[in-house]
């Protein structure tokens, strides 16, 4: 098939940008949409222009490097799917797409269609973990965990930190992911003893680097391709009312 | 030079216990003094910089990802090992150590093998206090279940996503140490070279991915966990970003390269669909426990599946190998399905493929019990192919999928050059020939985790420490180098796209160097890949300039340095007359078809000592001595 | 840890504010509807409701006060969540396709704006315009005549109904919100508490409606002779 396809360009953080037309002319409907990217590439390089850039790496699913927004919908609007697991059968012959980064002020352009996300690893920094150090911890069944909070935590844990939610969320907020991690942990008993202070830090970390609010519009959740649910907004939500008044009761 | 293993004296299940006393320390005040580079963030590399900060070492860390979250060690799928013994079932360090052992069919060091059976305890202890939700029983007490054929229970898992899993625990502790300031992460950041002053390695060369510049670090040492270099096969079931440059341009400076032939081809692959295709997904082998795998008896037999009466089918595994049938040993399945093919009986588009096929499981146990167990392996397959696997059979063939070789490592975890560790899957150490489901997690973090933070302080405390400024001459030469190279690439502008090179190279690789392999197919590959490689610096097309994010430039870098793997490769299974793991040599088979190991000449660690450009390069042997166990023939019959 | 930082800077802090000032805004939308359908067992009853307010001045002024303060904390958050979330978003996308969102919760800020200015024009129409209608023969402020003259008027009843459309509409989404950001809202509990938003959305928009739409169509007429 033949597609037409309207591609942001921009050459580096500081230049403007503009959307480009290109014609991906020869589409087979096997092909994934970046080998469709790839294959528009392969003809722009071999004529000596500047390919199309665009993050991707495992090209399973799994690894969340690859951040399209396709015809207004991150990862192109397939259920439970990333771009890279899309696939040109969805698409009809003679379709004009429109691809375009995420935006979002915490996740600034690089260049064409590559976003920075550091601002997700700076939230993790902040508190997103347990400080268990290696060594001189207890054997591993001596912490019992309920099936079933094993089940939510990884219900949680499952975020591959693509930023999907916030690219598709209209305030452009991070809920979606922050919740999904504090949710992992704050659900496990090995989470317990920072659980507050995880929390706290993790949403202060969120607000410093300028993510919207959640106004509960539920964009996050139809775009996740891990389908991580809005409950675990409502857990953050109130885990954080639970860390203020704690601390402040206690007068920390 | 000289491949000693360093291997501890003493009994072999108290070598490491000992071997911890033995090794010297470093004074906890002094750890902050001591600078340590890390390059690579999955399993090995994440978890190793976490620790060497915990113990209060300076560590830099490097990825070429955005994120070290996004490594590919997220991707597998199955689990991990360890001896835990929880189920009750017969377990043991001991019998951990076996299968390893017999798994990689006899070309692993005993010594290393048996420390990560040990370790492996442990790492499952560390993981399930970071929080890593394994799957739990009723009780609250950890699940297991057998994989890959092994007779007890000793897989830990968390659901079909145990990598990410445990990388994200791995993650999670290398993020709290770059919080404290302990750790500097340096993500889109790609090594080009590494330094040596005075023999010693103390420092690499990186370029900034986003603003194209070289620049270099120094420290005290260099740690290497940059994975496996199974793109050199073009497609595989890596990411498409894995590449073999940090430990290839480490190989160039001196460190021996061991055993690149051990390639693992994984069986239950997706077909390739087209030419235009990026990479091979893998779905998990426990399909091959309900699903039959058959090719039609007809050669070229264009018949719908469905249309094909069962006489007329060959389940040739079942045929093959009566009493383990569709669940061979992932190399021996894989190397049936290519049989099959090559005589012309394969399926789906360029007869590259055998059907798998749940008929008979969905008629027995119904197609809700068939969805119950495997509905997101049928929906993914669904995904990708567009087919619907309850309707008709699933196609699959195998794909390049880990890589047992690596950078030769002693008993420490050091290279040949002394300073240069290299750990998980770029190291070739723990998995001989061909390795084991579940394995390749378990070996990563035991590496990082709990093998080099002792091996390391070894190192500092005995030998003179200095570490040198970044701007010695022999920095200043390594980014000179880099420099140099990157616009060599850029100015050749020919004619042919970087990726028709890489998938040019990775089909010649495969074909000549892949499930099976013979003396003449290799030579011919290495006669044709110094062509392919004059090809590539002549006529290449990398547009764009170096000071920049320049995709092309990347993909570029890395394609050259696999022009030059590839001969290494086949070279390593050229010399090695034998069949063994992954290893399958035709000249060298059973009667009926089995790999025939050659244990007198060939029980040894191949180590490759680079020589120069376009020189052979010299081949060194580390004997292999099994005092343990018990060198035997494997049977699937 | 600063108490009142967490909660008037945090952007789950705010969220709590709209949410507690929402909760007690839809408190009183519920009352007042309560007591205003009291207008349809007749001239005497409501009168006599009306009566019944105003003899407790105090308390009147307190909730009042309390109505106010919610109304001002409520806009303010509003406000601020909405500049934060704008400049969260500096460049828009050139093609925006809604998944899984409603209309009610993308355009919140200009229903709540929109119902704010109705309840400015309410307010002066009925509570602070000057004693147009006189009192009953009781002696006490004639509230029924004063509704029935009121929405008489086909426009102002129209205007009624439009604001009374968007209050609802915020409401559906509000209070499935308010159980949100106070973290109640999981599980099960999410379909009950978005069940019970949509509910009472509802009930508040017939009831509402329907005291200008029976003047419209001709209850009450009486009093006007």
């Amino acid at each position: 098939m033949n597609l037409t396809l309207k591609i942001w360009r921009q050459k580096n953080a500081d230049d403007a940008g503009e959307f480009v037309t290109y014609q991906a002319n020869d589409v087979s409907p096997d092909m994934s949409f970046l080998e469709m990217l790839d294959v528009v590439n392969e003809g722009l390089t071999s004529k000596g222009d500047a390919p199309i850039a665009f993050d991707s790496d495992c090209r399973e699913g799994i690894c969340g490097t690859c951040s399209l927004v396709i015809n207004g919908t991150p990862h192109g609007g397939q259920k439970a799917t990333t771009a890279c697991q899309l696939h040109m059968r969805h698409f009809q012959d003679g379709e004009s797409i429109t691809i375009e980064p995420w935006r979002a002020r915490p996740f600034p352009v690089i260049r064409d269609l590559i976003v920075n996300r550091q601002a997700f690893d700076k939230v993790i920094q902040s508190g997103g973990y347990v400080s268990a150090s290696t060594g001189g911890t207890p054997d591993a069944n001596a912490i019992p965990v309920s099936k079933e909070n094993a089940d939510t935590a990884m219900d949680a844990a499952a975020c591959i930190g693509c930023g999907a939610c916030v690219a598709a969320c209209k305030n452009a907020s991070a809920m979606l992911f922050v919740s999904a991690k504090v949710s992992h942990l704050g659900t496990l008993p090995q989470g317990q003893p920072e659980k507050d202070q995880r929390v706290l830090s993790m949403v202060k970390s969120m607000d410093e680097a300028g993510f919207g609010n959640c106004t509960v519009t539920g964009a996050c959740e139809a775009v996740c391709p891990k389908e991580i649910s809005l409950d675990f907004i409502s857990r953050l939500n109130r885990d954080y009312a639970a860390a203020v008044v704690k601390s402040a009761w206690k007068g920390k | 030079m000289n491949l000693n293993s360093n291997i501890p004296s003493g009994p072999l299940a108290s070598k490491w216990e000992r071997h911890k006393f033995d090794m010297k320390l470093v004074n906890p005040a002094n750890k902050r003094k001591f600078e340590v580079l890390v390059v690579g963030s999955g399993l090995a590399g994440a978890s190793a910089a976490a620790t060497l900060a915990e113990l209060g070492y300076k560590v830099k860390c490097f990825c070429y990802q955005d994120s070290p979250r996004r490594a590919h060690s997220i991707a597998a799928q199955g689990g991990i090992n360890a001896a835990k013994n929880y189920q009750n079932d017969g377990d043991s360090v001991h019998r951990l150590f076996y299968d390893t052992i017999k798994g990689g069919d006899f070309r692993a060091r005993e010594a290393n093998v048996h420390r990560l059976a040990e370790v492996s305890r442990q790492i499952i202890d560390q993981c399930v206090a970071q929080g890593v939700p394994f799957a739990r029983e009723y009780s609250g007490y950890l699940s297991n279940r057998s994989f890959g054929g092994a007779q007890v229970s000793r897989t830990f898992y968390a659901r079909g996503q145990t990598g990410q899993q445990l990388l994200l625990g791995a993650y999670q502790a290398l993020s709290r140490q770059i919080g404290l300031g302990n750790v500097q992460m340096f993500s889109r950041t790609e090594m080009q070279d590494l330094v040596l002053v005075d023999g010693h390695a103390k420092g690499v060369v990186v370029r900034n991915l986003v603003s194209g510049e070289i620049s270099s670090h120094s420290g005290d040492a260099v740690i290497l966990a940059t994975g496996g270099y199974c793109p050199v096969f073009y497609l595989s079931t890596n990411a498409v970003g894995c590449n073999v440059t940090a430990t290839y341009r480490a190989y160039k400076r001196g460190a021996a390269f061991a055993n690149p032939c051990y390639t693992q081809i994984h069986p239950t692959c997706i077909p390739v669909s087209g030419e235009h295709q990026s990479k091979l997904t893998l779905m998990s082998e426990s399909l091959r426990n309900d699903g039959r795998v058959w090719v039609p008896k007809k050669q070229g037999d264009a018949r719908k599946s469905c249309d094909i009466p069962e006489t007329e089918r060959d389940y040739f595994l079942e045929r093959k190998y009566p009493s383990f049938g569709n669940l061979a040993p992932r190399d021996i399945a894989s190397r049936a399905a290519k049989e099959v093919c090559d005589e012309g009986r394969g399926v789906g588009p360029g007869g590259l493929g055998v059907f798998l096929d749940f008929e008979d499981s969905i008629n027995r146990l119904g197609e809700n019990s068939v969805q119950e167990r495997y509905g997101n392996l049928f929906n993914m397959y669904e995904r990708i192919t567009g087919e619907n696997a309850y309707k008709q059979p699933m196609r699959i063939f195998p794909a390049p999928h880990y890589t047992m070789g690596g950078l030769w490592v002693d008993y420490n975890l050091m290279s040949s050059i002394p300073g240069l560790f290299v750990l998980g899957e770029a190291n070739f150490s723990d998995h001989g020939a061909n390795r084991l489901g579940a394995s390749a997690l378990m070996q990563g973090l035991a590496d990082g985790y709990f093998v080099i933070p002792y091996t390391i302080g070894h190192y500092f405390a005995s030998h003179d420490q200095f570490k040198p400024s970044t701007s010695h001459a022999a920095f200043k030469a390594a980014e000179e180098e880099a420099n140099t190279k990157i616009s060599q690439l850029l100015s050749i502008k020919g004619s042919r796209s970087i990726r028709s090179m890489h998938w040019e190279l990775g089909r010649l690789v495969w074909e000549k160097c892949g499930m099976a392999r013979d003396k003449e197919g290799l030579a011919n590959a290495i006669q044709r890949i110094p062509e392919l490689r004059e090809e590539f610096w002549q006529n290449v097309s990398v547009p764009g300039s170096a000071n920049e994010l320049n995709v092309a430039l990347e993909q570029a870098s890395r394609v050259s340095d696999f022009m030059e793997f590839g001969e290494l490769l086949c070279r390593d299974a050229h010399n090695r007359d034998e069949s063994c793991g992954g290893h399958f040599r035709t000249e060298y088979q059973t009667a009926d078809g089995e790999a025939l190991r050659n244990d007198k000449d060939f029980s040894y660690v191949a180590g490759w000592e680079y020589q120069g450009d376009n020189k052979p390069p010299i081949l060194h042997k580390e004997p292999l001595k099994y005092e343990e166990v018990k060198m035997t023939q494997r049977s699937y019959k | 840890m600063n108490i009142f930082k967490a909660i008037f800077h945090s952007s789950l802090g705010k969220k709590y504010i709209m949410g507690l000032t929402g909760l007690a805004l839809f408190g009183f939308v519920i009352g007042h509807m309560v007591g205003n359908l009291q207008i349809f067992l007749g001239q005497d009853k409501l009168n006599a409701y009306g009566a019944f307010l105003k003899s407790m001045p105090k308390l009147l002024w307190v909730a009042r006060i309390g109505l106010l303060a919610c109304v001002g904390l409520h806009i303010w958050a509003a406000v601020k969540l909405v500049r934060e979330n704008r400049a969260a978003r500096p460049d828009r996308y050139a093609q925006v396709k809604r998944m899984g969102t409603s209309f009610a919760s993308r355009t919140m800020i200009w229903s709540g704006l929109i119902v704010f200015a109705f309840i400015v024009y309410h307010l002066f129409d009925f509570t602070i315009a000057p004693d147009y209608t006189g009192h009953d023969d009781k002696g006490r402020h004639d509230i029924f005549k004063m509704v029935v003259l009121g929405f008489s008027n086909p426009f102002s009843a129209i205007f009624y109904l439009i604001a009374n459309c968007l209050l609802c509409i915020h409401l559906s989404h509000g209070v499935k919100s308010l159980f949100q950001s106070l973290g109640l809202s999981t599980g099960q509990f999410r379909s009950l508490f978005n069940g019970i938003a949509s509910a009472t959305a509802w009930i508040i928009f017939i009831g509402n409606t329907s005291i200008p739409l029976a003047v419209l169509l001709g209850f009450g007429k009486e009093v006007l002779k």
